[in-house]
């Protein structure tokens, strides 16, 4: 009797176990990326969860990327080398002293809910940027440029009719700068600070100048870009459909955009190996071999505005010594580092500039043997490496910058007989320990949020708020001031030769490599191309 | 019994109040906080971003602001998702948790009473040995091996279900396996160790001398009993379970409430951190009075004393 109940009850638990196998019905989400009619619904892994979608409010590389679909600024990218091509604007006018830029506003333009899109609607946009109380983490982007802007968020001014925006007529919207700054259009395209909102819309739900109102939920977010939002459930995903009232709504070839929030990088490698994806956000490391074997068609790899560079603290000895910093800087062997420890197809830096910006290239480049580095390291006072202190080396923790680390560790040893010990500090407390320079080396990484040189050489000069590393040099920041007034692209871009001559020449930062996004995008997907930001204009994108 | 209950619901406010307050402050002094990043925002945009936030108030003032709201059922704004509340994401994200942890613990009781029943009535057969062999399986090997795995299996090569995601009810079937399995081991050897202990027991030896068939005993008589080390387990088991598994919810993004319990400390988010460990603390103390209440109704022997 027993034993009858037994075995019955052992085969109930088999059939648990396999219960998991006992319905099979294909799942609903790849079908969606089939073929035949072909919707057009792309399915994106997105990162994290974004912090909100109101586009002054949020900081973000997965806001940025929801902002791109749901909102549109002045000025747009060029989804082939994301230069600035009109967006809400039509056109725009520089002034020959290139301190005035006049935009021309589409006559038609209208928000996601048809109501016009006009220069007033921008110039209060810009007051709710730079109002102190609403604390724009991005508000520098404005006030580093215009008139007035920064004297406005310091409250010694009061009137905002004083700063440098000026509604000449509905369509006109005019801005003045204080200085000229060529790459400025560049961040208009390319950077959500400058991207207008509804602030119609907004003050229905509160005081604009506040953060926490709720606008931007679904059902009442409205949008100026190419998609609108549909559907948001908090940490899944954010569907965005079609703005039929886009000034280009014609040719938008896609219907919906499906953004995942997934922070797991394996997990959106299963999801774009089951079909839920079309393209995954990143791609973990342990995987680009295994793609480059089998899904070859699947797999992109492509050049990335970032550079991967360690950070001297020059006020701490031994790296108060250029040349200790220089030797350390020519003691590492870049090209192995990339192929043989990050080996996500990175190219070795020899300058922080990113090679090709906008046409620039930067001539200086770190040069000289392991010799070189001996010698350095000797006339520092440490023939051999003796007597050189020890050194700690600071990075968060992650498995990919301690294999970096420990490739570089291992480097210094043998090549110039140093030790270096390495620490790792949970995210924010390491980035405590960036802005309060309290290291002595420390691995970092600076990405660029829009596409000019300028990016890469401003943080270095004294006084800037990502510099960090206590290195001040006076005849860099002269340059720096010098570039900003250049007449010419070329004369500013001969300016930041000399500015890159000069840190390589002091090593306040040893660059590595310069970055590479990579992840997996379906063959499906076209009007697609790499770009330097990773950054896709989604209105050229569509399915086959 | 009532005196029992009130008593220790007045030592649970006091350990809440205690854990609330070291919280607070704990996660104040940790380096970093909710506007720390890897651009850094300028002195004088941090100082507007802190007062915005109500961070420029002295700490006691911004701690007796915080008790004050709390006493209300307020549990402040999030700090990272400006958009939302810590009760608006609390309510949210707790019943997913709560519905993938209760597919899991009933899958994890039936499998693990089950097993650990049969393997203690029949002790050391190839029974017991493969319930045994189940169970440590499921205590040795992780969530995180065990989820990818059957995603592998399940998902990338018979396409049965998702990779992940939390949208039908499909996609409930594998987290919830993963998540009970973990669970169902050490209910297994909870159940056969108390199961052997009770067997052997007079009661017991009574019950079969009376004649009643060895289904009855063993589900009527001696499930009471063997089932006690079980229950104690449950209580923080439960508590866990509905305030969900970071892991678990990371492999199949689940948009559940471990991985903002995890993530709010990662992100500084000091409000839905306090949120989040007032949730757990007060989850913790309930499920632990609820077993003693259970476990007194259970074993005679138990009596409850303030």
């Amino acid at each position: 009797m027993l034993r009858r109940h037994l075995t019955l009850l052992l085969l109930l638990l088999g059939a648990l176990f396999t219960a998991g196998c006992g319905k099979s019905k294909k799942p609903t989400a790849t079908t969606g990326a089939a073929t035949g009619g072909v919707p057009q619904i792309w399915h994106v892994g997105n990162g994290s969860e974004p912090q909100d979608l109101d586009p002054q409010a949020i900081t973000g590389v997965p806001e940025h990327k929801l902002m791109m679909a749901l909102f549109e600024g002045l000025a747009t990218e060029d989804p082939q080398d994301l230069h600035p091509v009109p967006g809400l604007a039509e056109s725009w006018d520089i002034s020959t002293d290139g301190k005035v830029y006049t935009f021309h506003l589409r006559r038609n333009g209208q928000w996601s809910d048809g109501s016009p899109l006009t220069a007033d609607d921008c110039l209060q946009s810009y007051k709710r940027m730079i109002t102190p109380e609403f604390a724009s983490e991005y508000a520098y982007l404005i006030y580093d440029y215009v008139v007035g802007a920064k004297e406005y968020y310091d409250r010694k001014l009061a009137d905002f009719a004083q700063v440098g925006f000026k509604v000449i007529d509905e369509h006109t919207l005019q801005v003045t700068l204080k200085n000229p700054a060529p790459y400025l259009m560049g961040i208009i395209a390319s950077h959500y600070a400058w991207t207008p909102v509804p602030v119609k819309v907004i003050a229905k739900y509160g005081p604009i100048d506040r953060k926490r109102t709720g606008w931007t939920r679904l059902g009442r977010l409205v949008s100026s870009g190419p998609f609108q939002l549909k559907e948001w459930a908090p940490n899944q995903k954010i569907v965005v459909s079609r703005n039929p009232h886009y000034w280009d709504a014609a040719n938008v070839k896609l219907d919906e955009i499906h953004f995942y929030a997934v922070e797991d990088n394996a997990t959106e490698e299963r999801m774009f190996r089951t079909g839920q994806l079309h393209k995954t956000n990143t791609m973990p490391s342990a995987k680009i071999d295994v793609y480059r074997r089998d899904l070859p068609e699947s797999l992109r790899i492509e050049p990335y505005l970032g550079v991967y560079f360690y950070r001297c603290n020059v006020n701490r000895p031994p790296l108060n010594d250029k040349r200790v910093r220089k030797a350390l800087a020519l003691a590492i062997d870049r090209e192995s580092i990339v192929q043989k420890v990050s080996r996500g197809g990175q190219t070795p830096a020899y300058a922080v500039s990113y090679p090709g910006t906008s046409g620039y290239m930067p001539r200086a480049k770190l040069t000289g043997t392991i010799e070189d580095a001996k010698r350095l390291l000797a006339e520092a006072g440490f023939p051999g490496g003796k007597g050189f202190p020890k050194v700690e080396l600071l990075y968060n923790t992650s498995e990919s910058h301690r294999a970096i680390a420990e490739a570089i560790q291992q480097m210094w040893k043998r090549n110039l007989n140093i030790d270096i010990t390495l620490f790792n500090q949970e995210w924010k407390v390491y980035l405590d320990s960036q802005h309060t320079t309290n290291f002595t080396l420390q691995r970092s990484g600076w990405v660029a949020d829009y596409v000019d040189p300028h990016v890469f050489l401003e943080i270095w000069v004294s006084g800037n708020g990502n510099n960090d590393t206590n290195w001040k040099n006076p005849a860099y920041d002269a340059l720096f001031q010098q570039a900003l007034a250049a007449k010419s692209v070329e004369a500013r871009y001969a300016l930041y030769q000399q500015m890159d001559e000069i840190l390589v020449d002091e090593c306040p930062v040893i660059p590595i490599y310069h970055y590479t996004s990579v992840y997996a995008l379906s063959p499906k997907v076209k009007g697609y191309y790499p770009t330097l930001l990773d950054n896709h204009p989604y209105k050229y994108i569509w399915i086959e | 019994m009532l005196r029992f209950i009130t008593s220790r619901l007045l030592q649970s406010l006091l350990a809440l109040f205690l854990v609330i307050t070291a919280t607070f402050f704990m996660i104040r002094f940790v380096p970093g906080g909710p506007f720390t990043a890897e651009k850094a925002v300028t002195p004088e945009i941090l100082r507007n971003l802190e007062a915005h936030y109500g961070l420029d108030k002295p700490l006691w003032r911004q701690y007796l602001d915080y008790l004050g709201s709390l006493a209300r059922g307020d549990l402040g704004p999030s700090f990272k998702y400006p958009n939302r509340t810590v009760n608006e994401i609390i309510a949210d994200k707790v019943p997913v948790s709560a519905e993938l942890g209760g597919l899991a613990l009933g899958f994890a009781l039936v499998l693990g009473v089950g097993l650990g029943t049969v393997a203690a009535v029949r002790r050391n057969t190839w029974m017991d040995y493969t319930a045994s062999t189940i169970g440590m399986f499921g205590i040795s090997i992780p969530t995180f091996v065990v989820g990818p795995l059957l995603v592998l299996g399940f998902a990338i090569h018979l396409g049965w279900f998702n990779a992940s995601g939390w949208y039908g009810p499909l996609d409930r079937v594998l987290p919830a396996f993963v998540l009970g399995l973990a669970y169902a081991a050490p209910i297994s050897r909870l159940t056969r160790g108390g199961m052997l202990e009770v067997l052997h027991q007079d009661f017991i030896r009574t019950a079969r001398a009376k004649g009643a068939s060895e289904f009855r005993v063993v589900t009527r008589h001696a499930l009471r009993g063997g089932l006690l080390p079980v229950v104690s387990f449950l209580g923080p088991a439960v508590a866990g379970i509905l305030t969900g598994s970071f892991v678990i919810e990371t492999i199949f993004q689940i948009p559940g409430i471990g991985r903002e319990f995890v993530n709010s400390a990662f992100n500084r988010d000091y409000t839905l951190v306090l949120g989040t460990v007032i949730l757990y603390a007060g989850l913790i103390m309930t499920l632990n009075l609820v077993v003693d209440i259970i476990q007194a109704w259970m074993n005679p022997k138990v009596r409850l004393e303030g």
